[in-house]
This record gives structure tokens, C-alpha cells and sequence, in this order.
């Protein structure tokens, strides 16, 4: 990076010196041994698979690619696993990624846990070609779609599993866990019993949104759950616009960051979320309880999705296998832990392999469920981006 | 300068009737470079990418985006969002460094007031926004005042908590140049202390006043963590609404979009600055 910027500053013959000694001459030898390796790969795999010559990276299933053992082997070689933007807290990671460091004796580097997943397609993009490039993404469904480019195409064993409608045909992407938007609130408020209840005196400067709703997709799908229960409908959000414009009017709106840490201070009593993060547990107090108004089930789902230029080829799909995996310690029980809905949630419950205990604390959701197509949520942002600050400012 | 290269102190080398000699040209080299790199080239960067499209082309029709209404509303929201935060902290400090200016130039109360002015002038960002939410939020220690939470007048008196400050240290010096002798004089010649102010003070005064007035502007149009921390969901100024093209995770993000806006805010700082700097050159003369 620094070298691209001194040549174009026109500095390149001052540094030329120093460069020459070093870094370019490793710079050459890396590519030629990657060219080397890259033919040798090919050659090999060429003339007949033979478990080891492997080639991960295009691989698209796991018996494509010789079998689990083979994976395995494969995985605990490359050794590490990069993944970005998980936070320990948040859907049970902290107890996933120790959990697949113990089985596997892979290292885990989790780079920036608190970032967003435009960051992350971001850093695809900037450290492309480096060891430290993300191996494996978990994104919102936005960020998803708009960069399928980058994503190389993996089937995990639990294929079938998976509904139709929560994956892309070829595996470029796959929704992973989810939940449906719930009010949290503290319990000094009694019990609420409807969204209007909070347009009352008794909840001054107390409401929140999880961010600001033409950025983050948490608070958009807030606006739109409350837009449903106003009676509007998926690809109209203006009801859902105008109800926080009355709560603005009525002094209720809280526009302070709302985080677990300002739930803990108190500073957010009130915050519309989705429901794995509107859990006593999640949020680390304990008289905090969760309003879904009645037959609105606004989900939203992440999804994952493979780096096609992985560093890691192979421990990332042994993290996919990982995570969509049945098994009592699989990523999909784990995630329920942490109060997710995985999304095998449905084939889990009828083969039994689901932690019912876990499952039994979810919040209970009514009416069929509602998940914003890729253009209803377009079309929601864009009238958000016209008329929010408009609404509420 | 034949004596000055022959005093004891040598203070002053004779420079005089040479050249400029390499080493000292060679000197201001990491300056500029610095300058290019971390001001220059940035800024050029900004201002290519504003008119371009994302896929790289060039796109100057997205100029006509500053009549969009909803673009416009940020740039008016940081419009008096700056002027209430830079007239309030201008008027209150320069009142505040008269008083100090007035006192002992050695005294312990100068020295105290320097070094906090210095201190608080550059506390902002998150921390200020906490300091408040853990005084004045909805759990405040003293009471909750909701209306804090109102634009632009709520976070326009937060923004005074560093904007006071920075006037006390830009304006001090204005009022030290103040000399004893010029009041002496139209006390002399019969003047009240009111037409002292009105004939000779202020006029001295005001445009170092204005001038740091604009500083002040200036300085709270970048402010941006302060008011991200205080009310995210809610954008009201140029720097959230850059922060939302940069990373929307709902499909907003648009890098061009960024970049026009902060072309806006170049042009808004350009013109403070550049009305700061004459205003500089008109109050100059007057206090060598």
C-alpha cells in the first residue's frame, strides 16, 4: 500500500534503494512460488484427486472434496481461521468459536467484533490476496446480495435441511440464524399490551430504535414491525414512519445509541429489536421483559458466506460444516443457545436434534412469519432516507 | 546585517544577500510532504470521487444533488447547529477571557484558567457525550432535561462546553493587545468607560471577535462523535449522513454520495476560513 502511494507521489526513486534490498524481492519470490504452487495444484489435481492435493477453494461440498476426514485434515493443516465482526456476545459466538477451536485445534482470529457487514465486504476488498483477508462472512441479507461476487459457492451436509427460500440455489450465500423484531422493555413499566400504550406520558424519552433505520437493519426492521402493526404492509413503511413521528411529538423517543451497555445503565429502557437481542440473558439484566404485538412476525435472518479468495480455504468450509451442523455442540444448538432461531430450527424440531430447553425460552411468535424481499427492503430505505430525519427531526 | 552577524548573541546569522542555502530548503521538505499526504491528496481524492458514478465514470450531474431537499436539510442542520454553538461559545468566552485578561497577567487564576481552557477545549467525542448522559440522560444523576435531546439548541449547549474554552484561548491574545495607553489616552481626553467600548475597544476588538467566532464554526462543523453518541437514530448534520453512505447496511451506502457531501463541507469550510483570514489581516495591524 505505502509502496503504491510513494511511487505515485513520484517519491519511487528516493525509496527506490531500500526497496530493491527487500520487500520487492520477496515480493517476486512470493508470486513465483504461488505460480509455482497454482500449477502444481492443478497439475495434480488434474491427473486424478488423491485426498491431500486437494483444492478447497473449489470445492463446493464436502464429499466433492474426498469426505469430512479429508477436510478435517485439510482444515487443521491450513491451522487458522479468520472470521470478522462476531462479538463474543452475540448469538452464543463466544461459546461457538471456543467451542470449534477445541474440537478442530484451529486458531480463530476475530477481527473487528463490533463491525458492520459493509465493513466486513470491505475488508474482503482491501486485504484481498493477504493472510489476514476474512475467510468467512456473516452478513445481512442486504450486503449479501449486492456482493455475491465475492463469495465462492459451498453446499454444507445439511443441505436439505435448509428451506428453499433461505439460501441461493448454488450456496453462494446461506441464512444462518435469525430472529423476529420484538420490543424489549424494562419491567418498572408493568406489562405492556400494545405499541400505543407507548405513545403515553409514562414512557417520556424512553422509546429507542437499534441505530439509526437508513443505516442499520436492525432499526429499519423496527420502523417496519411497528409500520405492520399500524396496519401497513411490507412494501409500504410510511405508517411505520408516522407512529415515531407522533412519538417524537409526544417527547417519547429515546435517539441516545442504544447498546447493552446503556440498557445496563438504564439510559434505554425501551428498545425495539430483534428478539435474540432482546434477551434478559443478551442484554445482562434481569427485569427485562419482551413485547411482540400480537401476529406480527417480522424476521430477519444473517446469512453466511465464503470468501472466494480465503486464505483459508479449507477451515472455512470446515466453519460452515461447523456451524450448520445437528449435533448436540453444532452450531446450530449453540446458536439457539444464544437465543437465535438457527435456521434448520424447523427440520430440527421434527428429527428431535433440537435443544428444546433452549428453545423453549424463546419469546413466543404469532401469525405467519413476514420476511422483507430484497425490493421491498430497497424501497423501504429509500423513503426512509427521504422522510426520516424529515419525520423525527 | 553586517552587525547583526557580528553581535555576541548570533541570534540572527546574516542570511541576507545569499541564497537560500539547501539544508534550510531541505527542512520544510517532511512539512509539505506531510501536508500533501495526509491534506492534499485526500481532499483531491474527495473531489474527483464527488463527480463520479460508482462504477468509476465520470458523473458531474451529481452536483445538481445539492437542491435536494433531503441534502440540503444536513447542511442547514449543520449550518445552525455551528452558528448557535460558535455565537454562544464565542460571546460567553470572549466575556470569560476579558475577565481573566483583566487580572493579575502572572496571577494563579490566569494560569489555571489557561491550562483548563487549554484541557477542556479538546475534550469532545464520546466522552462528552457521556459526561451528559450520566449528568442529564434519561437515569441522570442531577435530573433528566429531555430537551436536551432537542435540535439544534440541546446538543448546540454541548457543543459549548469545548467551544467556550477555545474562545478563551484564540481571544486572550486580542485582549492582551489591548494597550493601558490607548485607554489612558481617551480617559484623558474625557471619554466614559461606555464611549471607550464604543469608539475605540470595540472596534479593535470585533474583528478578532468575528474571526474567532468563524474558528469556533469551523471547528464544531467536524464535530461528529459527540452528536453520534448523543442521538444516533436520528441524522441531523453533514458528518451522520456521511457516516450512513459510508456503511448503510440496507442498501444506502453510496462512497460518491460521501464524497459529494464532503465537498459541501470543503466549500463551507473554504469560506469560513477565508473570511477568517481577512478578518485576521484587519485585526493584525492594530495589535503588534
Amino acid at each position: 500500500m505505502f509502496r503504491a502511494v510513494a511511487i505515485r507521489f513520484g517519491m519511487g526513486k528516493l525509496l527506490e534503494e531500500a526497496l530493491v534490498r527487500s520487500p520487492y524481492r520477496f515480493a517476486f519470490a512470493g508470486v513465483a512460488a504461488a505460480v509455482l504452487l497454482a500449477t502444481g495444484c492443478s497439475s495434480s489435481s488434474s491427473s486424478g484427486s488423491s485426498g491431500s492435493s486437494v483444492n478447497w477453494a473449489n470445492e463446493t461440498s464436502v464429499s466433492a472434496g474426498g469426505g469430512m476426514n479429508a477436510l478435517v485434515t485439510a482444515a487443521k493443516k491450513e491451522g487458522t481461521l479468520n472470521i470478522i465482526a462476531c462479538p463474543p456476545t452475540w448469538a452464543n459466538y463466544g461459546s461457538i468459536i471456543n467451542t470449534f477451536e477445541k474440537k478442530y485445534g484451529i486458531t480463530i482470529n476475530d477481527a473487528i467484533p463490533d463491525g458492520t457487514s459493509q465493513q466486513e465486504v470491505d475488508a474482503v476488498k482491501s486485504e484481498n490476496g493477504t493472510a489476514k483477508a476474512p475467510d468467512v462472512l456473516d452478513i445481512g441479507m442486504a450486503v449479501a446480495l449486492a456482493n455475491t461476487s465475492l463469495f465462492a459457492p459451498y453446499e454444507v451436509s445439511t443441505w436439505s435441511d435448509i428451506p428453499a427460500a433461505q439460501k441461493a440455489p448454488n450456496g453462494i450465500w446461506v441464512q444462518d440464524y435469525g430472529g423476529y423484531m420484538a420490543i424489549g422493555y424494562s419491567s418498572k413499566y408493568g406489562t405492556i399490551t400494545s405499541l400505543n400504550q407507548l405513545l403515553g406520558p409514562q414512557f417520556k424519552g424512553a422509546v429507542a430504535l437499534n441505530g439509526n433505520p437508513t443505516a442499520a437493519n436492525a432499526a429499519l426492521n423496527g420502523v417496519m414491525m411497528v409500520n405492520l402493526a399500524q396496519g401497513g404492509t411490507a412494501d409500504n413503511i410510511a405508517n411505520g414512519v408516522n407512529w415515531f413521528s407522533k412519538l417524537k411529538a409526544a417527547g417519547n423517543f429515546n435517539p441516545v445509541s442504544a447498546t447493552g451497555a446503556t440498557i445496563k445503565a438504564g439510559t434505554t429502557q425501551i428498545v425495539l429489536n430483534w428478539d435474540y437481542l432482546n434477551l434478559p440473558s443478551y442484554v445482562g439484566v434481569t427485569n427485562w421483559k419482551v413485547f411482540v404485538p400480537p401476529g406480527i412476525a417480522l424476521g430477519g435472518y444473517y446469512a453466511q458466506a465464503i470468501n472466494k479468495d480465503a486464505p483459508h480455504p479449507a477451515a472455512a468450509r470446515l466453519w460452515e460444516e461447523f456451524l450448520y451442523s445437528q449435533a448436540a455442540t453444532g452450531g446450530q444448538n449453540l446458536w439457539l443457545q444464544g437465543g437465535a432461531r438457527p435456521v434448520e430450527q424447523p427440520a430440527m424440531t421434527s428429527n428431535s436434534s433440537i435443544d428444546t430447553a433452549a428453545a423453549s425460552k424463546l419469546p413466543t411468535i404469532s401469525g405467519t412469519p413476514v420476511f422483507l424481499t430484497q425490493a421491498q427492503s430497497t424501497d423501504a430505505a429509500n423513503y426512509l432516507a427521504a422522510n426520516w430525519a424529515k419525520a423525527v427531526g | 546585517m553586517a552587525v547583526a552577524a557580528t553581535t555576541k548573541t548570533g541570534a540572527r546569522p546574516s542570511r541576507a544577500g545569499r541564497r537560500l542555502s539547501a539544508p534550510a530548503w531541505v527542512g520544510t521538505v517532511p512539512f509539505f510532504a506531510y501536508v500533501a499526504i495526509f491534506l492534499i491528496w485526500p481532499t483531491g481524492i474527495v473531489i474527483v470521487d464527488a463527480v463520479k458514478n460508482p462504477s468509476g465514470a465520470w458523473a458531474f450531474s451529481n452536483l445538481s444533488e445539492f437542491g435536494n431537499p433531503v441534502l440540503r436539510g444536513y447542511f442547514i442542520g449543520s449550518f445552525k447547529l455551528c452558528l448557535i454553538s460558535s455565537v454562544t461559545g464565542a460571546v460567553f468566552g470572549a466575556i470569560l477571557a476579558y475577565a481573566v485578561a483583566s487580572g493579575d497577567p502572572d496571577g494563579l487564576i490566569r494560569r489555571l484558567y489557561i491550562a483548563v481552557s487549554g484541557v477542556l477545549a479538546q475534550t469532545g467525542g464520546v466522552t462528552l457525550a457521556f459526561a451528559f448522559l450520566v449528568l442529564i440522560g434519561p437515569v441522570g444523576l442531577l435530573f433528566h432535561a429531555s430537551w436536551y435531546f432537542d435540535f439544534p439548541w440541546g446538543i448546540g449547549l454541548i457543543y459549548t462546553y469545548f467551544q467556550i474554552p477555545l474562545m478563551v484561548l484564540v481571544f486572550m491574545p486580542a485582549i492582551d493587545g489591548l494597550k493601558v495607553q490607548w485607554r489612558e489616552a481617551s480617559e484623558n481626553l474625557g471619554a466614559s468607560s461606555w464611549q471607550y467600548w464604543r469608539h475605540v475597544g470595540g472596534p479593535l476588538l470585533l474583528p478578532a471577535f468575528l474571526g474567532a467566532t468563524l474558528l469556533l464554526f469551523a471547528n464544531a462543523l467536524s464535530a461528529f462523535a459527540t452528536i453520534q453518541a448523543w442521538e444516533n437514530q436520528i441524522p441531523y448534520i453533514v458528518p451522520q449522513q456521511i457516516s450512513t453512505a459510508l456503511s448503510s447496511e440496507v442498501g444506502l451506502n453510496n462512497v460518491n454520495e460521501a464524497d459529494l457531501l464532503a465537498l459541501g463541507m470543503i466549500i463551507m469550510v473554504a469560506i469560513v476560513m477565508t473570511g477568517y483570514a481577512l478578518l485576521l489581516r484587519r485585526a493584525a495591524r492594530w495589535l503588534r
